[in-house]
Protein backbone atom coordinates (compact mmCIF):
# COMPACT_ATOMS: atom_id res chain seq x y z
CA UNK A 1 0.00 0.00 0.00
CA UNK A 2 2.77 2.31 1.06
CA UNK A 3 3.57 3.04 -2.79
CA UNK A 4 0.64 4.31 -3.90
CA UNK A 5 -0.85 6.21 -0.58
CA UNK A 6 2.42 8.57 0.08
CA UNK A 7 0.44 11.54 1.42
CA UNK A 8 -0.51 9.50 4.60
CA UNK A 9 1.35 7.92 6.96
CA UNK A 10 -0.75 3.91 7.40
CA UNK A 11 -1.05 2.29 10.42
CA UNK A 12 -2.81 -0.96 11.64
CA UNK A 13 -3.84 -1.96 15.08
CA UNK A 14 -6.42 -4.86 15.22
CA UNK A 15 -7.47 -4.44 11.53
CA UNK A 16 -7.85 -0.83 11.99
CA UNK A 17 -6.22 1.65 9.57
CA UNK A 18 -5.05 4.54 11.01
CA UNK A 19 -3.51 6.80 7.62
CA UNK A 20 -2.57 10.07 9.41
CA UNK A 21 -1.91 13.32 7.05
CA UNK A 22 1.32 13.68 5.90
CA UNK A 23 0.52 17.66 4.65
CA UNK A 24 0.04 19.88 7.30
CA UNK A 25 -1.85 22.85 4.69
CA UNK A 26 -4.31 21.22 2.52
CA UNK A 27 -5.20 23.92 0.92
CA UNK A 28 -4.38 24.01 -3.19
CA UNK A 29 -6.31 22.57 -6.03
CA UNK A 30 -3.45 20.10 -6.48
CA UNK A 31 -2.90 18.50 -3.34
CA UNK A 32 -6.24 18.18 -2.51
CA UNK A 33 -6.62 16.31 -5.85
CA UNK A 34 -3.73 13.99 -4.96
CA UNK A 35 -5.10 13.46 -1.28
CA UNK A 36 -8.46 12.77 -2.74
CA UNK A 37 -7.51 10.00 -4.95
CA UNK A 38 -4.83 8.07 -2.73
CA UNK A 39 -7.82 8.25 0.33
CA UNK A 40 -10.70 6.96 -1.85
CA UNK A 41 -8.12 4.11 -2.68
CA UNK A 42 -8.16 2.99 0.80
CA UNK A 43 -11.53 1.90 0.05
CA UNK A 44 -11.33 1.14 -3.47
CA UNK A 45 -8.41 -0.47 -4.07
CA UNK A 46 -7.74 -1.92 -0.96
CA UNK A 47 -10.75 -2.89 0.59
CA UNK A 48 -10.35 -1.47 3.68
CA UNK A 49 -13.97 -0.72 6.22
CA UNK A 50 -12.69 0.40 9.00
CA UNK A 51 -10.26 3.32 8.90
CA UNK A 52 -9.20 6.59 11.49
CA UNK A 53 -8.11 9.67 9.62
CA UNK A 54 -5.69 11.43 11.83
CA UNK A 55 -5.48 14.97 11.71
CA UNK A 56 -2.73 15.70 13.74
CA UNK A 57 -0.17 17.46 11.56
CA UNK A 58 -3.05 19.35 9.63
CA UNK A 59 -2.95 22.90 10.51
CA UNK A 60 -5.63 23.89 8.03
CA UNK A 61 -8.13 22.84 4.93
CA UNK A 62 -10.05 24.33 2.78
CA UNK A 63 -14.03 23.64 1.26
CA UNK A 64 -12.43 21.92 -1.76
CA UNK A 65 -10.83 19.36 0.99
CA UNK A 66 -14.16 19.03 3.01
CA UNK A 67 -15.84 18.36 -0.55
CA UNK A 68 -13.08 14.77 -0.67
CA UNK A 69 -13.73 14.04 3.05
CA UNK A 70 -16.96 13.86 2.49
CA UNK A 71 -17.14 11.61 -0.36
CA UNK A 72 -14.47 9.22 1.22
CA UNK A 73 -17.26 9.29 4.39
CA UNK A 74 -20.02 8.19 0.98
CA UNK A 75 -17.86 5.89 -0.37
CA UNK A 76 -17.44 4.04 2.90
CA UNK A 77 -21.18 4.35 3.82
CA UNK A 78 -21.69 2.81 0.47
CA UNK A 79 -18.99 -0.29 1.50
CA UNK A 80 -20.55 -0.60 4.70
CA UNK A 81 -17.53 0.44 6.33
CA UNK A 82 -16.81 2.74 9.23
CA UNK A 83 -14.89 5.92 8.90
CA UNK A 84 -13.61 8.01 12.00
CA UNK A 85 -11.69 11.33 12.44
CA UNK A 86 -9.16 12.33 15.33
CA UNK A 87 -6.71 14.59 16.82
CA UNK A 88 -7.97 17.56 15.11
CA UNK A 89 -6.32 20.93 15.74
CA UNK A 90 -8.53 23.73 16.92
CA UNK A 91 -8.50 25.73 13.92
CA UNK A 92 -9.51 22.11 11.92
CA UNK A 93 -12.27 21.78 14.61
CA UNK A 94 -13.69 25.46 13.60
CA UNK A 95 -13.83 24.57 10.15
CA UNK A 96 -15.93 21.37 11.28
CA UNK A 97 -17.66 23.09 13.65
CA UNK A 98 -18.87 26.50 11.44
CA UNK A 99 -19.89 24.10 8.48
CA UNK A 100 -22.07 21.38 11.06
CA UNK A 101 -19.74 18.79 9.27
CA UNK A 102 -19.44 17.44 13.05
CA UNK A 103 -23.17 16.23 12.53
CA UNK A 104 -21.74 14.15 9.39
CA UNK A 105 -18.21 12.91 10.51
CA UNK A 106 -17.19 10.60 13.62
CA UNK A 107 -14.78 12.74 15.27
CA UNK A 108 -12.66 11.75 18.38
CA UNK A 109 -10.30 13.56 20.26
CA UNK A 110 -7.56 11.21 19.92
CA UNK A 111 -6.29 7.73 17.93
CA UNK A 112 -7.21 6.00 20.85
CA UNK A 113 -10.83 7.10 21.59
CA UNK A 114 -11.43 7.07 17.55
CA UNK A 115 -10.34 3.33 18.04
CA UNK A 116 -12.95 2.10 20.89
CA UNK A 117 -15.06 3.55 18.55
CA UNK A 118 -14.92 0.34 16.55
CA UNK B 1 -1.64 55.06 9.63
CA UNK B 2 -2.86 55.01 5.70
CA UNK B 3 -2.92 51.97 3.98
CA UNK B 4 -0.55 51.17 0.96
CA UNK B 5 -1.03 48.28 -1.66
CA UNK B 6 1.62 45.49 -1.53
CA UNK B 7 0.44 43.56 -3.89
CA UNK B 8 -1.34 43.57 -7.59
CA UNK B 9 -1.58 40.71 -9.64
CA UNK B 10 -3.67 39.86 -12.89
CA UNK B 11 -3.67 36.90 -14.07
CA UNK B 12 -5.28 33.89 -16.35
CA UNK B 13 -7.83 31.64 -14.71
CA UNK B 14 -6.05 29.00 -14.07
CA UNK B 15 -5.50 27.37 -10.96
CA UNK B 16 -1.72 26.11 -11.13
CA UNK B 17 -0.99 30.24 -11.67
CA UNK B 18 -3.05 31.16 -8.87
CA UNK B 19 -1.17 28.61 -6.72
CA UNK B 20 1.76 30.65 -7.69
CA UNK B 21 0.10 33.66 -6.81
CA UNK B 22 -0.72 32.61 -3.30
CA UNK B 23 2.63 31.56 -2.75
CA UNK B 24 4.05 35.11 -3.67
CA UNK B 25 1.49 36.95 -1.54
CA UNK B 26 2.19 34.23 1.07
CA UNK B 27 6.03 35.06 1.50
CA UNK B 28 5.41 38.80 1.43
CA UNK B 29 2.61 38.27 4.41
CA UNK B 30 5.57 36.05 6.11
CA UNK B 31 8.19 38.87 5.30
CA UNK B 32 6.06 41.49 6.87
CA UNK B 33 6.17 39.21 10.14
CA UNK B 34 2.74 38.02 9.89
CA UNK B 35 2.24 35.44 13.25
CA UNK B 36 1.21 31.92 12.64
CA UNK B 37 -1.96 32.13 13.90
CA UNK B 38 -2.87 34.45 11.48
CA UNK B 39 -1.08 33.48 8.53
CA UNK B 40 -3.24 29.89 7.84
CA UNK B 41 -6.37 31.75 8.48
CA UNK B 42 -5.17 34.46 5.70
CA UNK B 43 -4.50 31.76 3.35
CA UNK B 44 -7.47 29.88 4.18
CA UNK B 45 -9.44 32.86 2.60
CA UNK B 46 -6.85 33.76 -0.20
CA UNK B 47 -7.41 30.24 -1.61
CA UNK B 48 -11.59 30.42 -1.33
CA UNK B 49 -11.77 33.22 -2.73
CA UNK B 50 -9.32 32.69 -5.58
CA UNK B 51 -10.96 29.26 -6.31
CA UNK B 52 -13.84 30.87 -6.63
CA UNK B 53 -13.32 33.57 -9.02
CA UNK B 54 -11.54 31.16 -11.02
CA UNK B 55 -13.99 28.16 -10.75
CA UNK B 56 -17.86 29.75 -10.24
CA UNK B 57 -16.78 33.19 -11.23
CA UNK B 58 -14.66 32.39 -15.09
CA UNK B 59 -15.75 29.31 -15.03
CA UNK B 60 -12.49 28.04 -15.51
CA UNK B 61 -11.98 29.68 -18.82
CA UNK B 62 -8.50 30.99 -19.18
CA UNK B 63 -9.56 33.52 -21.83
CA UNK B 64 -11.00 35.42 -18.71
CA UNK B 65 -8.93 37.19 -15.84
CA UNK B 66 -8.46 37.30 -12.37
CA UNK B 67 -7.43 40.43 -10.29
CA UNK B 68 -5.94 40.19 -6.65
CA UNK B 69 -4.66 43.24 -4.41
CA UNK B 70 -3.54 43.43 -1.33
CA UNK B 71 -3.77 46.31 0.77
CA UNK B 72 -2.03 46.68 4.44
CA UNK B 73 -3.02 49.70 6.83
CA UNK B 74 -1.07 49.18 10.01
CA UNK B 75 -2.21 45.30 11.04
CA UNK B 76 -5.52 45.49 9.03
CA UNK B 77 -5.37 43.32 5.87
CA UNK B 78 -7.29 44.06 2.80
CA UNK B 79 -7.53 41.99 0.12
CA UNK B 80 -9.97 42.65 -3.11
CA UNK B 81 -10.53 39.57 -5.90
CA UNK B 82 -11.98 40.43 -8.95
CA UNK B 83 -13.69 38.19 -11.61
CA UNK B 84 -14.83 38.99 -15.44
CA UNK B 85 -17.64 36.44 -14.22
CA UNK B 86 -21.55 37.70 -13.94
CA UNK B 87 -21.42 37.74 -10.48
CA UNK B 88 -24.07 35.95 -8.06
CA UNK B 89 -26.16 36.52 -5.22
CA UNK B 90 -25.05 35.81 -2.27
CA UNK B 91 -28.33 35.07 -0.75
CA UNK B 92 -28.76 32.89 -3.70
CA UNK B 93 -26.24 30.04 -2.49
CA UNK B 94 -27.39 27.28 -0.07
CA UNK B 95 -27.07 27.27 3.26
CA UNK B 96 -23.97 24.31 3.18
CA UNK B 97 -25.82 23.82 6.85
CA UNK B 98 -29.12 22.80 6.45
CA UNK B 99 -29.46 19.02 6.84
CA UNK B 100 -30.47 18.58 3.17
CA UNK B 101 -27.27 20.09 2.39
CA UNK B 102 -24.64 18.50 4.58
CA UNK B 103 -23.93 15.78 2.26
CA UNK B 104 -23.25 18.08 -1.02
CA UNK B 105 -19.12 17.65 -1.50
CA UNK B 106 -19.35 21.69 -2.28
CA UNK B 107 -20.87 25.06 -1.49
CA UNK B 108 -18.63 26.17 2.03
CA UNK B 109 -16.15 28.52 1.09
CA UNK B 110 -18.04 31.52 1.39
CA UNK B 111 -18.71 30.25 4.81
CA UNK B 112 -15.25 29.85 5.60
CA UNK B 113 -13.61 32.90 4.35
CA UNK B 114 -16.70 34.35 6.95
CA UNK B 115 -15.47 31.84 9.88
CA UNK B 116 -11.89 33.18 9.56
CA UNK B 117 -12.05 36.78 8.47
CA UNK B 118 -13.41 39.70 10.22
CA UNK B 119 -14.85 40.97 7.17
CA UNK B 120 -16.05 39.63 4.12
CA UNK B 121 -17.99 41.52 1.25
CA UNK B 122 -18.88 41.52 -2.41
CA UNK B 123 -19.97 44.24 -4.56
CA UNK B 124 -23.53 44.53 -6.22
CA UNK B 125 -23.19 42.07 -8.95
CA UNK B 126 -20.85 39.82 -7.34
CA UNK B 127 -17.88 39.49 -9.30
CA UNK B 128 -15.47 41.51 -6.42
CA UNK B 129 -14.86 39.78 -3.32
CA UNK B 130 -13.24 41.88 -0.47
CA UNK B 131 -11.89 40.26 2.85
CA UNK B 132 -10.21 41.82 5.86
CA UNK B 133 -8.63 40.50 8.57
CA UNK B 134 -7.01 42.41 11.70
CA UNK B 135 -3.42 40.69 12.31
CA UNK B 136 -0.98 40.30 14.59
CA UNK B 137 2.77 41.09 12.70
CA UNK B 138 5.97 40.30 14.72
CA UNK B 139 8.56 43.59 14.28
Amino acid sequence: MASDVTRFNIQTIDGITIAKFIDNRILDEATIQVIGEQMYRLVDDHGLRKVILDFESVEHLSSAALGKLINMKKKMDAAGGQLAMCSLRKDLKKIFDVTKLTKVFDIKDTVEKALKGF
Amino acid sequence: MSESMIYNQTFSSDLHISADVQKEIQQLWQDRGMSDMDLPDMQLALEEGLANAIKHGNKLDDSKKVTVECYLDGDIVRVVIQDEGEGFDLTDVPDPTLPENLDKPSGRGVMLMKAFMDDVLYNECGNQLTFIKRCTFNS
